[in-house]
């Protein structure tokens, strides 16, 4: 019954000059169903949308969208037919309002010639209400949460008449109770009769909230279900090809003296905000401290002061008693920091630089790999040759510039590079994002083995399962404050995202003071 | 310093400057840079003496240079758009070549190398006296200027309908700030930019049409530098049509100064500085934050 599929993909493939990103690949999906797809990063969900919404050529391959057969189309001509796509990266311009971005390249015109604000307006306002978004139509983009961007794309999709809507991995980037909210507007879409294509990695979500699930692996499909009749072990051996640890095992941490103590740590930001206020934490040897927060509510900014990449204006930083607050980066790394930065390609890697350079980068200066200033090429070679063989770096070849690895082993050999060498404290941010689960686990059971070994760790995370089943304690920061902590395996996510959003922040960050008075009192003893 | 001839002659300076400064910013403001205003005006120059010393009508000499600015600026469109070529690399090249080009025309057509014969100019434009004492005040306050002045004027108050009140203007401006939003909506990336660009060569070569007309005739590199002081206004201005004219008027002002100082005691260097302080000023966000267009200058 051909007429009751929304879409039919049939043998689509696509060729990239380095990997085969989809291969052979055949989709169906059904009138009215939420229809997941799910796969690792670089499995080829992405590019096998890009190809159905017409952004990307096929090399080989037939579609058919709404009982017509697609060839050679461009991203107008699938709207026209009723597809809509919220892109993985939003494709929002920041400076302009919600209602400008919604009628973007379809803007309702009076007098032959002039945008007209108020009808774009009202159709923002009503698509909104209807599907109870709760979208300002004259708010700029930038001063919205990720969330509320994500329902403007929604809405953007709704008013271009779509009724078939691809999500590309719309939950990475939200809270749970976004997610959960997400997930009722999703169904409410359904009802109305569209029917929706939702990407993810997140093997629950999709038992939740799909009705069948096509499962991908290396650019082929290996596997469509029904999600009540799967399970999250059958899915991920699909997804990863061999039976995968969902979870490491850990043991009960042994802590020891503190190692790092953060006390009353304030800085301000580039526009002048204050990015920090008065944060105060404690980590001590062999414990983990996860940090979990939204995006943006200074994270990022607490390990770059720790670390020495951001000033502070007030507060200090101690290492096992010693004062770094302020201190260059290289002095604090040399102190027995090290470092796992949020963004690989930004501050992880030189790209450009080979394997085994960057395997050295940090450690260049130290006493074995240089001398008199110059590099000792054959050191560095064979720093390299043990790193790869003991991460199992793929390919083994340390002459390979960094750039052509995948983002899991680009992962690893950050991970190889920071933790050689024993350090006391290691802070590992967003150590997971973007790398595939065979990554995750190796990420994941490294941490474990450094703090075994005795490190203090600083977890910093977006990742609420991660920051769970790591940490020994939570601690939450909100607005540029710690604004609760709870010892590991006492909360749950719910509670933990309440804290995330600020809406149980009010009281807490008043008791969090108190507690913070009391570590920093600690701090100074110790 | 505030006599009237003094801001009449600011009016008449500043109008290349405001022509131009509108044309850098269409282009900006769909994502490219274009450094190449300097040799569009040269070229448009150019082109509107070489049209009205053939034809005796200046009005042909601005459909002149109005052509030539758009011939210029498709090579900064191909380069820039189609080939992805460095726009400020691609804009610095167009404006040595049209320097180079400019001159050696020059002295093929008039066997000179510095400047063409006269040429007529265009008649400044009143208001009929015979229409009252109400036209008469009127021409006494703002008449008898050349009508690419007053041209000059409108295009600022329709860049500005244009860029924020037309589906056109979104498009554009949408173009400058998230080209791969633009394409995802299935809106063409590279018509808009050639739009902006063309847009812009349109006005810098009638810019360029105005300065050879008022000086009845084309001198060698008479731009002098005018293409850069229009693309610093538009900065300074924050990317708007009216701070970009009201950027250029103060610009033309402290050209005009500088002229009637001539001679005096102030080297006249410092004068021709303040167009770059200024921007530089502007820059390091002294007037306030200045945001230019996020795609500013990436190929897509
Ligand atoms: N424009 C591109 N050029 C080259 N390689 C690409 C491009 N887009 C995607 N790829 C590659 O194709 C593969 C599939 O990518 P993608 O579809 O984004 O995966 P997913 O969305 O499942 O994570 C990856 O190996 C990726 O590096
Ligand atoms: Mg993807």
């Amino acid at each position: 019954m051909p007429e009751k599929n929304a879409v039919e993909m049939r043998g689509v493939t696509k060729r990239y000059p380095r990997v085969l990103a989809c291969d052979g690949v055949d989709l169906s999906i059904r009138q009215g169903e939420i229809h997941a797809i799910i796969g690792e990063n670089g499995a080829g969900k992405s590019t096998l949308m890009k190809i159905l919404y017409g952004m990307v050529r096929p090399d080989e391959g037939s579609i058919t969208l709404n009982g017509k057969s697609l060839t050679g189309h461009s991203a107008s001509d699938s709207i026209r037919l009723g597809l809509g796509m919220v892109h993985q990266h939003f494709m929002l311009i920041d400076p302009f309002t919600v209602a400008e971005n919604v009628v973007l390249g379809i803007e309702p015109v009076r007098a032959g010639l002039f945008i007209d604000g108020r009808t774009a307006r009202e159709r923002v306002e009503r698509l909104s209400s209807e599907y109870g978004l709760a979208l300002a139509p004259d708010e700029r983009i930038e001063n919205l949460s990720v969330g509320l961007e994500q329902r403007a794309e929604i809405v953007k999709v709704l008013y271009r008449g779509a009724d078939i809507l691809i999500l590309d991995e719309p939950t990475g980037v939200l809270t749970p109770q976004e997610v959960t909210e997400l997930f009722v507007v999703l169904r409410a879409l359904r009802e109305s009769g569209r029917t929706i294509i939702f990407i993810t990695h997140k093997l629950n979500e999709v038992i939740e909230l799909a009705d069948r699930v096509t499962v991908m692996r290396d650019g082929r499909v290996t596997g469509v279900v029904s999600a009540a009749e799967t399970t999250p072990a059958e899915l991920a051996r699909m997804m990863v090809g061999r039976d995968v640890l969902l979870r490491v095992e850990r043991r009960e941490a042994t802590p020891g003296e503190a190692v790092l103590v953060v006390n009353k740590l304030s800085a301000v930001g580039r526009k002048g905000t204050h990015v920090l206020d008065h944060v105060s934490l404690k980590i001590r040897s062999g414990e983990i401290l996860g940090i979990a927060g939204v995006h943006g509510n200074g994270q990022t900014e607490l390990v770059d002061a720790i670390t020495g990449l951001h000033a502070t204006s007030s507060g200090n930083v101690t290492l096992s008693g010693t004062d770094i607050t302020n201190l260059r980066p290289r002095t604090i790394r040399d102190l027995g920091v090290a470092h796992v930065p949020e963004d690989r390609l930004e501050r992880g890697l030189v790209p450009e630089f080979t394997v085994a350079e960057n395997l050295l980068l940090g450690h260049h200066h130290r006493a074995g790999y240089s001398k008199r200033g110059l590099i000792d090429v054959a050191k560095m070679e064979e720093h390299a040759r043990e790193l790869i063989v003991e991460h199992d770096l793929r390919p083994a070849d340390s002459s390979i510039s960094a750039s052509h690895l995948s983002g899991g082993n680009q992962q690893k050999l950050i991970v190889a590079r920071e933790f050689d060498g024993a350090p006391a404290l290691l802070i590992a941010s967003q150590p997971t994002r973007g790398v595939d689960i065979g990554a995750i686990e190796f990420v994941h059971t490294n941490i474990l083995k450094m703090r075994d070994a005795g490190a203090a760790v600083l977890l910093v995370s977006a990742e609420l399962s991660e920051i769970m089943t790591l940490s020994d304690r939570i601690a939450v920061m909100y607005g540029g404050r710690i604004v609760q902590e709870f010892e590991g395996g006492t909360v749950s996510e719910e509670e933990l995202g309440r804290y995330m959003t600020g809406a149980a922040g009010a009281e807490a960050a008043v008791e969090a003071e108190g507690t913070a008075e009391a570590t920093g009192a600690a701090g100074g003893t110790a | 310093m505030f006599e009237l001839v003094v801001l009449d002659s600011a009016l008449r300076m500043a109008t290349p400057l405001i022509l131009a400064s509108l044309g850098g910013l269409f282009s900006e403001r769909s994502g490219v840079v274009n450094i190449a205003l300097e040799g569009i005006l040269l070229t448009g120059a150019f082109a509107s003496i070489l049209a009205t010393y053939y034809t005796g009508d200046p009005w042909v000499g601005v459909a002149a240079g109005i052509f030539a600015g758009i011939l210029v600026s498709l090579i900064h469109a191909a380069v820039t758009v189609i080939f992805k070529a460095d726009q400020i690399v691609s804009g610095v090249a167009i404006n040595l070549l049209a320097a180079g080009a400019t001159q050696f025309l020059t002295w093929i057509t008039w066997g000179s190398s510095s400047n063409s014969p006269p040429v007529v100019g265009m008649a400044p434009w009143s208001l009929p006296e015979a229409w009252g004492p109400v036209a008469r005040g009127i021409n006494v306050v703002i008449g008898h200027y050349p009508p690419l002045v007053y041209v000059a004027l409108v295009a600022v108050a329709a860049a500005h309908v244009v860029l924020w009140h037309t589906p056109f203007g979104l498009r554009l401006r949408a173009t400058g700030e998230h080209p791969g939003a633009v394409d995802a909506i299935g809106v063409s990336v590279r018509k808009m930019r050639f739009a902006g660009i063309l847009l812009s060569g349109a006005l810098a070569g009638l810019g360029g049409a105005f300065l050879a007309l008022n000086t009845h005739q084309f001198v060698k590199n008479m731009s002098a530098g005018r293409g850069y002081i229009a693309l610093a206004a538009m900065i300074f201005g924050k990317w708007n049509p009216v701070g970009a004219a009201l950027a250029c008027l103060l610009f033309g002002y402290a050209e005009a100064v500088q002229m009637g100082l001539q001679g005096q005691q102030v080297p006249s260097q410092f004068v021709q500085m303040i167009p770059y302080v200024l921007t530089m000023v502007a820059l390091v966000g002294v007037i306030g934050r200045t945001r230019p267009p996020a795609a500013l200058g990436k190929p897509y």
